[in-house]
């Protein structure tokens, strides 16, 4: 909302500049989205001139050479191009240095040979109007050289305020002006509304009903103003119409328009004359109806959307804009004006529904207070007599009456104290809520408080109260204090290991990424899976109008952003939710980690110019370090654990027993589907959520006794793999071998057979209570010769 | 026969001065010392020399062994002292060629990093950490936040709604959507914890928009503190607190009145600048951060609106006894201000190059 300061004035005015005033109203709750200036910036130069002589330019047609009097004795030469300029018109004048609205700086100008010692204004080029067909005639008779800012208001400081929706009635300047008042202390002048010319009591003349019903239409009023006379209005009207923002039309328009600014009420100006029947009726549209707008479109309407119809069909969509049919013109003698309130919300759906964002349609949505129907109607009629000459017909015509009776709340003192942890002393309570409109009186607690109308739906409980006075009489030098509490804060184990996951992850040189939540509808799809997603009703585009089921996508996408920019080594991780269909639950939706790396398995150096690419043993040392860093015991299942990944580098990552997540690498035509490859693309993810808290570890004795190293080679069928001969170990062994880990791996058939191949284990064996001998190890090697031979068909390779 | 000895000792005396390398020591060793060599062929033939000559032959080859031993000793070491020498000299190598790198840290996200600046300095303030759904119930997200029926964030046009999701539980009843802040997790905590309470709740967020400044999902944090005498004051500090412990020691806020349904008063906190003097850079041009007014704000808060605490009544919160605060802050918004990042989208981009660098 555009709030001119020279308008602002008339009802409060601090002595602050605006940037200060824009501060003291930022800091009491009223957002001021910026300041700005309209009109001339430095009022120099512009005064009022006599045209003293007007004769046509020797050497151009359209323009006229005049003689002006500005007030120093010397009359200028001022080449003017208006049509209407003539000797004895009093005009507004800019000399040579004065700057435009539009920042230009006026120089002495040569026009087709005669000199211009300055120009002769317009009201467009003064920003007052958009009219610029002639120049502007100044009204009475100023002596020439007074300076022009003393006779018209030529400039003035903007404030653009971002009014909340809590606040309707800062729609309106008087609104603000009392804000102003409470903020700042300045004096609030009465109400212009105050004095009524109009009078209540039955109209005569037109016949108005509501089938909306009052939840649609909680008041309709009508006045009807007789022997308008319809014509451009005063230059200060027009000033003030412009500086807000709206263009000036013609004086009835502009009445309505002014109407609403000051009271922050739309109103809506008929030609009587025009209504079919001299009726109006409130309904909701039928489907598919049409009505023709005052911009000349036709508009269809639906049930939702209220209308005014009069005897010949509908002539405007209620609350949002007046129809062609009954427009006011040049012709207009009489005018019915409609002051309204409607449902608020409903205007604010039709004017969505339509497109249809008027200055009239934005306060309406706010939902207004019904009292000030009249506030509204008592200003117009004042100005419809002053300004164009109307009588009012006696009466208004009030459909729905004022609001429900204003709220009384109870204020106690004491608990002002306990909300905002500082005291308000009474007086300083009453002072600011009485500032603001309220009305109060002393009680034994507190205050009695009265809500005034247009606050209701605003404040209705002590709160509510408490709120305005914190906002203007406490923030400013509210202590701060810390809560006293006994409280403990701390990570919860849930949140220790999703940490602790994201540091081994980081730790072992991978970068999170965060990816998005959305996901395209082909993803799952192109991913090979058959998964159902979450769907957006109302997304913002194709592409992200579903919730990704696996991380993979987004970690993908990433992925190939990256190998676009020209990373050949990738190494990344994301951690984040995943959204599936049959899991919507109270609690968070399941966080998973998922790692993928491609290119060189190390960053490459002048050492090792061309390290292994990262393969699926890659993604298996990231489960290594995600698990066995997080204490938890893991399993892997060979065997493609998602359509997505490579047939035979797949392995499905279990714990106890359940599956938890994957290693793997991408299949190879899912990574050419990103971009990625020909390389492989290592992944592994875990379904943090699915795994149990690790138990706290107990100590066990691994330094008292030393441990005896046995190594084995074993030449073993292809068929027969690494895990299933460790576990054929473990269980010869029995538990005094501590750990076995494959060292070697060794294929050659010529020398070890076809179809055979042989792995170098070493054996660590101990006991926790005593120093194995050579004879007990020698024992359970043999077993588990044995049993390798027995179950595996392996022989030891000597 | 003496003078036989003192020969061979003298010629190997000499023989061993002149070796250069510990190998041919060796090779002197073996010949002056060894099984096939002179000196001790003299030494074993000493048995048959008559008895009177025995005794100095015999001290003469000891004496001349024992001199070449030594000798061969002191040549050892003198030998394997220049070696040494030799391989340090030849070890050297090119010391400003790269490292031969350790496997190198990746980075947390910078959002990851920021969140847990945050999560810590409220634990360190005595606040748990809670998390929520990231889809919701209307009841959830609007309703129970005190929302008018009408309120324009309800809109389509504002708030990403789920198609028609069979099989959700009927705690999720009615339309299901993406929370649009992580304050429907005031509800949810205070009906699973009784007062008093007092959690921040970070977590992922949407909203319809996207621009320089807006991503349609975004991260928030959340605080709740209910108990009986929580203050407005109360408030001030702990958000001072924070901003101190984020932005720096010398940090002031401030706190304008603002609007949300949830909280009653409501307010929007603005942290003093910490990249400028007054508002001006070194340069005397207008501070970005501030634009000048040598004010950033950084947070919405507010007293819990006792409607809110209305939903929650079943679980011992009576808005005529308890009350507290309630603060969203947006953890891109902190980290923008913080690192001096200009468009959100960047955090999204998840460029490595952008992000390797924090
Ligand atoms: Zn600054």
């Amino acid at each position: 909302m555009r709030v001119p300061l020279d308008w602002l004035s008339e009802y409060c005015a601090p002595a602050l500049s605006a940037t200060e005033l824009a501060a003291a109203l930022a800091l009491t709750g009223t957002e001021v989205e910026r300041v700005e200036h309209h009109g001339v910036a430095t009022p120099d130069g512009f005064v009022v001139g006599h045209v003293l002589e007007a004769t046509k330019h020797p050497d151009a047609d359209r323009l006229r050479v005049c003689v002006v009097e500005i007030g120093d004795g010397e009359p200028r030469q001022i080449v003017c191009g208006a049509p209407n300029v003539a000797a004895g018109l009093t005009v507004a004048v800019a000399q040579p240095g004065s700057v435009m609205p539009d920042g230009t700086r006026l120089k002495k100008a040569k026009l087709r040979g005669q000199e211009s010692h300055g120009m002769i204004l317009s009201e467009r080029e003064l920003a007052i109007s958009a009219e610029h067909d002639g120049i502007m005639v100044l009204p009475g008779t100023p002596a020439p050289g007074t300076p022009l800012a003393e006779v018209i208001p030529i400039g003035t400081d903007v404030l653009v305020l971002e009014i909340t929706p809590n606040r309707p009635d800062c729609l309106g300047i008087y609104g603000v002006a009392r804000e102003v008042h409470a903020a700042t202390g300045a004096p609030l002048a009465p109400e212009p509304w105050a004095e009524d010319p109009g009078s209540l009591g039955p109209l005569a003349g037109v016949e108005i009903t509501n089938a909306a019903g009052p939840e649609l239409n909680p008041r309709f009023t009508a006045r009807i103003f007789g022997g308008v006379r319809v014509g451009p209005s005063p230059i200060w009207l027009k000033a003030r119409l412009m500086a807000a923002g709206m263009r000036p039309i013609s004086n009835v328009v502009d009445i309505t328009n002014y109407v609403m600014l000051v009271t922050g009420q739309p109103m809506h100006a008929f030609d009587l004359d025009r209504v079919a029947g001299r009726r109006l009726n409130v309904r909701r549209a039928r489907a598919g109806e049409t009505v023709e707008t005052l911009d000349g479109q036709a508009r269809t309407l639906d049930p939702d959307i209220v209308l005014i119809e009069d005897a010949d069909g509908p002539t405007s969509i209620a609350g949002v804009m007046g129809g062609a049919r009954s427009e006011v013109s040049e012709t207009t003698s009489t005018v019915l004006a409609e002051v309204a309130t409607w449902n608020g919300p409903n205007i604010h759906e039709t004017a969505l529904k339509l497109a249809l964002n008027s200055e009239a349609a934005s306060r309406n949505a706010k939902g207004l207070a019904p009292e000030q129907t009249l506030w509204a109607q008592a200003l117009a009629t004042r100005m419809f007599r002053e300004l164009t000459g109307a009588t009012v017909s006696p009466g208004t015509l009030d459909l729905g009456g004022d609001g429900p009776a204003p709220a009384k709340i109870a204020l106690r003192t004491a608990r002002i104290a306990a909300l905002l942890g500082t005291e308000v002393p009474r007086e300083r309570a009453a002072e600011v809520l009485d500032a603001l409109g309220f009305t109060t009186a002393a009680t034994p607690e507190g205050l009695a408080v009265t809500v005034p109308p247009v606050r209701r739906t605003d404040v209705t409980r002590e709160v509510d109260l408490i709120e305005e006075i914190a906002r203007l009489a406490v923030l400013g030098d509210l202590p701060a204090t810390l809560p006293r509490r006994s409280g403990s804060g701390a990570l919860s184990a849930r949140q220790r290991l999703r940490r602790r996951a994201a540091d081994l992850l980081a730790g072992a040189g991978l970068s999170e990424v965060v990816g998005w939540s959305f996901a395209a509808p082909d993803q799952n799809a192109r991913l090979r899976l058959a998964d159902p997603a979450v769907t957006l009703a109302n997304p913002m585009s194709a592409d992200h109008s579903r919730l990704r089921t696996t991380l993979l996508g987004s970690v993908l996408d990433v992925a190939a952003h990256n190998r676009a920019q020209g990373a050949e080594r990738i190494a990344i991780f994301e951690m984040g939710a995943v959204y599936r269909p049959e899991r919507i639950a109270p609690r968070a939706e399941d966080v998973h980690a998922l790692a993928l790396l491609t290119g060189p398995v190390r960053t490459p150096t002048w050492r090792e110019p061309a390290p292994p690419p990262a393969d699926v043993f890659a993604a298996k040392g990231v489960a290594e370090v995600l698990l066995d860093g997080l204490g938890i015991a893991w399993e892997l299942v060979p065997g493609q654990a998602l359509a997505t990944l490579h047939p035979t580098r797949s392995a499905v990552v279990q714990v106890n027993g359940h599956r938890v997540g994957f290693l793997a690498e991408v299949h190879p035509e899912v990574a050419a589907a990103w971009d990625l490859g020909p390389g492989p693309v290592a992944v592994a993810a875990i379904n943090l959520d699915a795994l149990a808290l690790p138990e706290t570890r107990q100590a066990r004795d691994l330094t008292s006794f030393p441990s005896l190293r046995e190594d084995l080679a074993v030449v073993l069928p292809d068929t027969v793999s690494a895990a299933e001969l460790l576990a054929v170990i473990g269980a010869a062994a029995g538990p005094l071998l501590h750990s076995a880990d494959v060292f070697d791996v060794y294929r050659d058939s010529a020398r070890l057979g076809a179809g055979r191949y042989s792995v170098a284990v070493r054996l660590h064996f101990r006991a926790s209570d005593r120093t194995l001998t050579n004879e007990e190890v020698a024992v359970k090697r043999g077993r588990i010769i044995a049993a390798v031979a027995d179950q595996l068909e392996g022989t030891i390779r000597a | 026969m003496i003078d036989a000895i003192t020969e061979l000792r003298d010629a190997g005396l000499a023989r061993i001065a002149a070796a250069q390398t510990s190998a041919e020591l060796e090779q002197l060793r073996i010949a002056l010392l060894g099984r096939k060599a002179e000196l001790p062929n003299l030494l074993r033939g000493v048995a048959e020399l008559p008895p009177e000559q025995r005794g100095p032959v015999g001290r003469a080859a000891n004496e001349a062994r024992g001199a070449l031993e030594a000798a061969l000793e002191t040549a050892g070491a003198r030998i394997a002292a220049a070696e040494l020498e030799a391989r340090l000299l030849s070890d050297r190598i090119d010391i400003t060629l790269p490292a031969d790198p350790l496997p190198r840290p990746g980075r947390l996200h910078l959002l990851t990093q920021v969140r847990r600046e945050i999560e810590d300095v409220f634990i360190g303030l005595g606040f748990r950490i809670e998390e929520g759904p990231e889809i919701e119930s209307v009841y959830f997200n609007f309703d129970a936040l005190n929302h008018d029926p009408t309120h324009p964030a309800r809109l389509e046009s504002d708030t990403f709604y789920l198609s028609e999701l069979p099989g959700a539980p009927e705690e999720m009843a009615g339309r299901l959507l993406l929370r649009t802040h992580t304050s429907p997790m005031q509800v949810r905590a205070m009906l699973a914890t009784p007062p008093p309470i007092a959690i921040i709740v970070p977590g992922r967020v949407y909203r319809r928009d996207s621009d320089v400044t807006h991503t349609p999902q975004f991260h928030q944090i959340e605080g709740l503190v209910v108990a009986e005498d929580i203050t407005l004051a109360d408030l001030k500090g702990t958000l001072l607190a924070f901003s101190r412990a984020i932005f720096g020691p010398d940090r002031e806020i401030r706190l304008r009145p603002h609007f949300f349904p949830f909280t009653e008063p409501s307010v929007e906190v603005d942290v003093s600048c910490f990249n400028c003097d007054h508002g001006r850079l070194a340069d005397d041009s207008r501070c970005p951060l501030c634009k000048g007014t040598t004010w950033i704000e950084i947070l919405g808060a507010g007293m819990v609106d006792p409607n809110v605490l209305g939903h929650v009544t079943a679980n011992g919160y009576d808005p005529e006894r308890h009350q507290g605060f309630a603060f969203g802050m947006g953890i891109e918004r902190i980290a923008m201000l913080k690192h001096g990042i200009g468009d959100l989208r960047l955090l999204y981009d998840n460029d490595l190059r952008f992000l390797e660098q924090f």
